[in-house]
């Protein structure tokens, strides 16, 4: 049996979840930072972190972003094989929510529509969209817009096979190390591993809307998130980038079978305003 | 160390900061970021006057988010300063002395910095709603139409800043991270 899905409904959702996600955090990521407020060493580190908490509640109570950068909305649509949309197309009802989002929740517009000639579209669209299809009848949203002091330190490698894992922990280490302060560490290490070059590009995007401390189900990818986010801590480069043992919260790997001639490692980095919401409808 | 300054800078207080202080700034300040920088460089080359006199001021790499009703300013943090640093020591050898960011500078910049004495501020990336509370009004005074990008005269007080360049050449950013690198 089909299920029938009205557009506007995806729109209005969207629209609030642009604003929520852009005014209070998910309750993962401010754990991530009370706890690092906690064990932090460097005294200006810990300075910084207790800003952040301090921002974070200045944001909710009276209402201003957390960051001024509100990000490109990305959105990811896993939709159920059964449903059927119906009063306009679903690339056209997200695009209206972003765009009532933006503009009802004061939110900044920040995306220019010809890359090249770079002319403001004044109203934060298109997002990038993601869609995958899968079984059942509900649509699961995801809207996680990334700002690009973050997006633009992210990296993609074409390792060969015989670099291993060895490669591809030397990979994500040096993005964080080429990112330092740029990327407003404590950052989250979004990774995408196999696939082709496109796939492990958006597994890596992916990897940013996991919960903050939850790990992968395969064991060995489990066991490369931990070792990747003890070394990355290790590097020094700490909150804000002025040194400490706070330079990532998590590590979060996706991967995907991959050619016989090829190893794909897509590094994304993600600030500490890390924002993702997801909603089923 | 923590310290206080106002702004626009003198010679006397920016001898006193050294990378790795904690200072508080009050006074005015001026908001400009990519679109900004290059309009100023292509009016440089045109051989027209800019629109904010350089001399001993602050510009802060700054896009803030839209203004709700009754309020100067929205979220209000820094931007990447390494996407000016092409403009940058144009800007310092006429007369501008100090810039609030956040990340790493070029060699150019940094040279730059000590040449005319001058010394470049980190505030905390991704903290702009805190940040926006210590902007007292904002006013747009030129190239309006590149809406959050344009130039804004902006009333600070106490606002939070860590010096990273020095106008000696010392380097926060280089010497931090060396301190908690246990790898
Ligand atoms: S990288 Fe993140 S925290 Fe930093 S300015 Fe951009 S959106 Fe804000």
């Amino acid at each position: 049996m089909l299920r029938e899905v009205h557009v506007e409904e995806l729109t209005e959702h969207i629209k609030e979840m642009c604003i929520q996600v852009n005014y209070q955090l998910s309750g993962d990521m401010e754990a991530a930072l009370n706890r690092a407020a906690q064990e932090e060493e460097s005294p200006l580190g810990r300075q910084i972190l207790c800003q952040l908490e301090e921002n974070l509640q200045i944001a909710a109570q009276d209402r201003i972003p957390i960051c001024q950068d509100t990000g490109m909305a990305v959105i990811f649509l896993e939709i159920g094989q059964d449903v059927h949309f119906v009063g306009g197309t679903v690339e056209n009802a997200v695009n209206e929510g972003v765009r009532r989002g933006y503009a009802e929740g004061f939110l900044r517009k920040s995306v220019v529509g010809d890359p090249l000639e770079r002319i403001n579209t004044k109203d934060n669209t298109p997002g990038v969209i993601h869609m995958s299809v899968v079984p059942g009848d509900k649509v699961k949203i995801t809207v996680a817009p990334k700002g690009f002091g973050s997006e633009n330190m992210s990296r993609i490698f074409m390792l060969k096979p015989a670099d291993g894992i060895e490669g591809v922990k030397s990979c994500v280490l040096s993005a964080v190390e080429d990112a330092g302060p740029n990327a407003c560490p404590p950052i989250v290490v979004g990774v995408g591993i196999g696939g082709t070059f496109e796939k492990c590009a958006v597994m890596a995007k992916h990897a940013l809307t996991r919960e903050c401390g939850r790990h992968s189900e395969i064991p060995h990818v489990k066991d490369l998130e931990e070792e990747l986010l003890e070394k990355i801590n290790k590097l020094g480069i700490g909150p804000g980038g002025l040194g400490g043992t706070t330079t990532a919260f998590a590590v979060n790997i996706e991967t995907y079978p991959t050619h016989i001639a090829g190893l794909p490692v897509a590094v994304c980095i993600c600030c500490h305003v890390n924002r993702h919401i997801t909603r089923e409808i | 160390m923590d310290k206080k300054i106002h702004a626009p800078l003198d010679a006397g207080q920016i001898r006193e900061l050294r990378a790795g202080d904690y200072v508080y700034i009050s006074g005015i300040i001026y908001s400009a970021r990519d679109a900004a920088h290059k309009r100023m460089q292509e009016a440089l080359d045109k051989g027209e006057p800019l629109p904010i006199d350089l001399n001993n001021n602050i510009i802060y790499y700054l896009g803030p988010s839209p203004a709700r009703e009754g309020r100067p300013i929205g979220s209000a943090g820094p931007t990447t300063a390494s996407r000016m640093d092409k403009y940058t020591p144009r800007l310092l050898d006429l007369g501008l002395k100090g810039m609030i960011g956040k990340g790493k500078r070029t060699k150019e910049v940094q040279e730059a910095i000590v040449r005319n004495k001058a010394v470049y501020f980190a505030a905390v990336g991704g903290a702009g709603a805190l940040l926006s509370k210590r902007i007292l009004s904002s006013e747009v005074i030129a190239y309006e139409d590149l809406g959050t990008e344009a130039i804004r005269r902006l009333e600070v007080e106490n606002f939070p800043v860590v010096v990273v360049i020095d106008s000696e050449g010392n380097n926060l950013y280089e010497t931090a991270a060396e301190k908690y690198r246990r790898i």
